[in-house]
């Protein structure tokens, strides 16, 4: 099918993580935490990563937050995906990786919601590692449609 | 069509129907090339006229003919074609100031949208005499075109930005405006029809205090010309704006209204050529009203365009569109709030402009609508750009179905089928 399909993208597995989320909550003593948001959508998200004693591989991870299904699903399954991936790995995720993830098809306006979870965790990551310094807040509004 | 209950409806929608052949068209498809195609396979229903109208293929033709026949640049050539062309485009300004109740083409600018319409009185006249002690009065439910435009106005000038609240009814709590509303106000700013709760303001009360204390009144009428009879001289207001794109007209095309008098006294907000009488090295001179405010060559084919929509929405007449739109509006506002789970803003059915908005409980209105999507209704998702006015409903979007003359009662209860599945999906 082509893209922009409606219910398609809402299909068994999407609703599933939607109403029944995997690691949501927030760690004990996660290594970071970061928070994003889309500002016109509602969707906000909190993500929380714990990595291994080699301080680069994912261990564990958490997430909290509210929105629409296609933002809270893509978290959901990111925090099943995450353990076991280097921050390195993290940091190569693209969109169309998410878009695999997923299993669907997603319309081009709603995009944003679905990376927002990994545009959370690599900008956390980045923060921890000190790439960049100035970011409060991960907004995935319109850059990445 | 063919009910007992449409036979109130007073337009022939299969015939209106006829001249937009986009409401035949279907979707579902690939959406990366523009149009239909083999894989588009379930036919469109429209609603979300709010954002913008569709446009009859009058409207397309005189656009068409336009181009085909007397394309020249206005107020320029001695030649032919620059006759015939400045002639539809002044005549364009007759027009409309005769469809709102303008005493003539002096009171009638072009924009490129309403929003421009309200930046250039903002930039003409509020950044010019806005003041520290000053205060501009808007309400919690103004359009971003209106509420940033003033805001940021206030913000630069020292003046204060003043919000007049709406109740739980969405309605204007006047009291409350009558407080805001003092000797210090210099500009009300408000919605005629709110574009995300349908309510209809009390505008001509607004009129009046303004002018009460020595302010001027701007009324952003973008939902409410192209779907009622409005006359801006019995409504008093000294500015009003409106867009050609909501009322079967092009896209690139507003119109901002103004007293003659008071755009008189107004600096220009664009400068360049067209819009000034005489130009040396040391200074300028501009051109008489409206052309001092449509500096550059200005929105030619889109003039010729609104005036073909105008001549339309007359042809049908403006008490008939509104009629129809208010049954509709009502119909979806019962068939709505027979469902727990919905959330209806604003006021009850029978006191409503022709849109709804509201919200399944549940169902993330981007949720929602990518699922009426999946059913080929089209709807608007999000804050509407009325982000605080979101706020205050404590929502941080909405879905909106929004109608327009050429909608039925059939397409309502697609609508309201769509939502059921999108309950039976979310369940």
């Amino acid at each position: 099918m082509g893209i922009g399909g409606g219910s398609d993208m809402y299909r068994q597995q999407i609703l599933d993580h939607y109403k029944n989320p995997r690691n949501y909550g927030e760690l004990d003593a996660p290594t970071f935490s970061h928070t994003g948001e889309n500002p016109s959508c509602g969707d906000t998200l909190t993500v929380d990563v714990g990595l291994a004693d080699d301080g680069e591989t994912i261990e564990s991870v958490a997430f909290s937050g509210d929105g629409c299904a296609i933002s809270q699903a893509s978290a959901s399954m990111l925090s099943e995906r995450l353990p076991g991936m280097t921050l390195d790995e993290l940091d190569a995720m693209d969109t169309d990786d998410i878009t695999e993830m997923l299993g669907v098809d997603i319309s081009p306006m709603r995009i944003k919601c679905a990376v927002l979870a990994r545009q959370v965790a690599q900008d956390g990551a980045k923060l921890y590692e000190g790439d960049v310094d100035d970011l409060d807040v991960t907004k995935t509004e319109g850059d990445e449609v | 069509m063919g009910s007992s209950q449409q036979e109130q409806y007073p337009l022939d929608v299969d015939a209106v129907r006829e001249e937009f052949p986009i409401l035949d068209r279907k979707v579902g498809g690939d959406v990366t090339t523009p149009g239909e195609d083999e894989n588009d396979t379930k036919p469109l229903v429209y609603l979300d006229n709010a954002a913008t109208s569709q446009t009859p293929d009058r409207v397309i033709d005189a656009i068409a003919d336009y181009y085909r026949s007397y394309n020249a640049n206005v107020h320029r050539g001695i030649h032919h074609l620059s006759q015939e062309a400045s002639v539809a485009y002044e005549n364009a300004h007759d027009r409309v100031a005769e469809f709102v109740g303008a005493d003539g083409r002096e009171e009638v600018v072009f924009t490129k949208n309403a929003t421009e319409a309200e930046n250039l009185v903002a930039y003409a006249w509020g950044l010019n005499e806005l003041e520290p002690g000053d205060n501009v009065v808007m309400t919690q439910m103004e359009h971003h075109a209106s509420l940033v435009t003033w805001q940021q106005t206030a913000k630069k000038t020292g003046a204060e930005a003043r919000y007049i609240r709406v109740d739980d009814d969405g309605r204007l709590d006047m009291d409350h405006a009558r407080e805001l509303i003092d000797d210090d106000t210099r500009m009300v700013s408000a919605v005629h029809v709110s574009n995300t709760l349908g309510t209809v303001n009390p505008v001509s009360e607004l009129v009046d205090l303004a002018h009460d204390h020595g302010a001027y009144a701007f009324l952003d009428g973008a939902q409410s010309v192209p779907h009622m009879p409005v006359d801006v001289g019995e409504l008093d207001a000294d500015f009003y704006a409106f867009s050609g794109h909501k009322m079967c007209g092009p896209t690139g095309i507003g119109v901002l209204y103004g007293k003659e008098h008071v755009l008189e006294e107004m600096e220009p907000y664009l400068y360049g050529g067209s819009m000034i009488r005489r130009v040396s090295f040391d200074d300028s001179e501009w051109e008489d009203l409206p052309w001092k405010f449509e500096a550059g060559t200005p929105v030619i084919a889109q003039g010729v365009g609104l005036h073909a929509a105008i001549d339309y929405l007359d042809d049908l007449g403006m008490e008939n569109v509104h009629a129809h739109e208010s049954l509709l509006a009502e119909y979806a506002y019962d068939r709505l709030t027979e469902f727990d789970d919905v959330e209806v803003y604003g006021p009850p059915g029978d006191d409503r402009a022709g849109l709804v908005s509201f919200n399944l409980d549940g169902v993330h209105a981007h949720d929602l609508s990518s699922i009426l999507n999946d059913h080929a209704v089209a709807v608007r998702a999000g804050d509407h750009c009325t982000q605080p006015l979101h706020d205050e409903l404590g929502v941080a979007a909405s879905t909106r179905a929004s109608f327009y003359l050429y909608n039925t009662r059939e397409e309502v209860d697609q609508l309201v089928d769509a939502i059921d599945d999108a309950r039976q999906l979310f369940a």
